[in-house]
């Protein structure tokens, strides 16, 4: 099953712990990264820029507006992903588990919603 | 007739089990298991009922998945999902289908292997009694005691499916109605077709982590039978009786970890005392007015046999803790016979280990017992002046007491009227408001 590892966070806390941290932790990342390319379960995974930098589109009655910033200020903002391929939760768990950014915010664990899977 | 729907339900989660497992399906697995059930209820009439019912069942039930399959089979492709699809396939190729049952139940084999295997629970005893429908049940409970449901959805998933209680039956136990928990069950079997949760055993690093979510919602079952939260009957003994037998089975799978036996001997020594618990009007008898010849000794000695054994390991956890509690009750020959002191400190102990208000209450009564009401009620006070204060009927039904006990019935009467609008079960209402009309009896004729 195809799963999306959300990896949340508060910045700040990032920031905060100091660039030895922030290095210690870029290197767990590059090693959490290698070993489920050679497990042949990742299929994509990035950082992403900082909420700061987000634009948002909305379409309402067919008039697109554009608006810097997220839609919700929370505390808590998405700061990366990772998209695998693995047998069951247990194992996408197992994987969140060992995603640095589960010790400083938090990880959501999703299934992808398979295109067969839809109701017809 | 009867005693057709207590096997069905006997047998419900080990059938269930092997059917998730040998389907790869769970939705399709229970819908095929009560199509089975509808036949069993026609034809065990007739026929008598099988040696091995668990196993008709799932030979029954396969059949009915496999026709279920065929349907879909000739529907447009587009219209079949995924996994039906997978599972078509796995029953398709199986030869077993139309044979012997006992092929289903023989590939659970590799499971004891995975117990011999693992440190942490210690080798899985191989006597008769570990039939291979218990790994079947054991992994079902897993399933449905994953912490990635909500502890309300394990809770009502491991009734339905281990306990074979009805959709409604559930909903009356925990007082909701029919489609609320209805809605709850379709909800969690969602959630695990659609979020993957697998029908396997949980790995080594995760096991203690998974088997502490199972007791948990063993337990959470056994107290809500035991001391029921709401509704006109306190004790609901059906809820009991399934918390013990899943406890069993638990216990049985995986006999040497001292914290599942712990729970076992705990609800066994509080079960015990069930019969004493409820007058013949209802009503809720306290512990030191129990008629202590009603107790079930047999199942008390049972329970601190099991609590001996466990303890013997030396590592003591939470509900070994509580346990060796209701074995001091149970010990004693009369209430005056308890030993106080003792619970007192055990009471810390659990403080220690699963820091509570519910726990801190406790002591606090305990304290009450053997240093007098004035020493108890001083922990209650520093309860309230530091914030911990429960706002439970129970929180203030005790410190009611407790002041009516230090000869304060102004304060005792307003706190056990905080209890009474917070109190849920008939029996404890009458229990309350009889103190209550005693408290403000006294504070006249002061």
């Amino acid at each position: 099953m195809r799963y999306m590892l959300l990896i949340n966070g508060d910045p700040s806390l990032f920031q905060a712990a100091g660039p030895a941290a922030m290095d210690a932790m870029m290197g767990e990342y590059m090693t959490f990264t290698q070993s489920i390319v050679e497990s042949g379960e990742l299929i994509a995974g990035d950082p992403l820029q900082g909420p700061e930098t987000a634009t948002t589109v909305r379409v309402r009655a067919g008039v697109r507006t554009v608006t810097d910033g997220p839609f919700a200020e929370t505390t808590e903002v998405l700061g990366g992903y990772y998209i695998v391929n693995v047998a069951d939760l247990d194992r996408a768990l197992e994987l969140a588990t060992q995603i640095p950014g589960s010790r400083l915010g938090s990880v959501e664990v999703r299934a992808i919603q398979e295109m067969s899977e839809y109701p017809s | 007739m009867s005693d057709i729907a207590s096997v069905l339900r006997e047998c419900s989660g080990s059938a269930l089990g092997a059917l998730t497992r040998v389907l790869r399906d769970f939705d399709l697995a229970e819908e095929s298991l009560q199509e089975a059930a509808v036949l069993a209820v026609e034809r065990w009439p007739v026929e008598g009922t099988p040696g091995n019912p668990a196993a008709w069942l799932v030979t029954a039930a396969r059949r009915k998945a496999l026709d279920h399959l065929r349907r879909e089979a000739k529907r447009p492709a587009k219209q079949q999902t995924a996994w039906r699809t997978d599972a078509v396939l796995q029953v398709g190729g199986s030869a077993g289908l139309a044979g012997d049952p006992a092929d289903i139940v023989d590939e659970s084999a590799g499971l004891a292997d995975f117990f011999s295997q693992t440190s942490s629970v210690g080798r899985r005893g191989d006597t008769t009694r570990n039939a291979p429908d218990d790994d079947d049940e054991l992994i079902l409970l897993f399933m449905c005691g994953h912490p990635a449901l909500n502890v309300d959805a394990q809770i009502a998933l491991t009734l339905r499916s281990l306990g074979g209680l009805t959709t409604t039956e559930i909903a009356r136990a925990f007082l909701v109605d029919d489609s609320t928990m209805a809605q709850r069950l379709v909800r969690a079997k969602r959630k695990i077709r659609v979020a993957g949760i697998p029908f396997s055993m949980p790995n080594a690093e995760t096991l203690a982590e998974r088997l502490l979510s199972v007791c948990h919602v063993i337990y959470l079952v056994f107290n809500e039978g035991y001391a029921a939260t709401a509704g006109p009957d306190l004790v609901r003994a059906d809820l009991c009786s399934e918390a013990i037998r899943l406890g069993r089975m638990l216990h049985r799978s995986v006999p040497d970890d001292p914290e599942i036996a712990g729970l076992l001997a705990l609800m066994l020594l509080h079960d015990a005392r069930h019969a004493a618990r409820v007058s013949p009007d209802g009503d809720l008898v306290l512990i030191e007015d129990q008629d202590r010849s009603r107790w079930n000794h047999e199942q008390i000695a049972e329970g601190e046999v099991l609590l001996h054994q466990a303890m013997s390991r030396r590592s003591p956890g939470p509900f070994q803790i509580q346990a060796a509690i209701a074995a001091l009750h149970a010990e004693a020959a009369d209430a005056d016979a308890t030993d106080w002191s003792q619970i007192a400190s055990l009471y810390g102990v659990l403080l220690r280990v699963a820091q509570s208000p519910v726990v801190e209450l406790n002591r606090a009564v305990a304290v009450a017992k053997a240093d007098g009401a004035g020493a108890g009620l001083a922990l209650i006070e520093a309860m309230v002046a530091e914030g911990r204060a429960l706002d439970s009927h129970l929180f203030h039904a005790a410190r009611a007491d407790l002041l009516r006990r230090c000869g304060r019935p102004t304060e005792a009467a307003a706190a056990y009227e905080r209890a009474l609008a917070l109190v849920r079960t008939d029996t404890e209402r009458r229990f309350l408001l009889g103190r209550l009309s005693e408290v403000l009896r006294r504070q006249g004729s002061d």
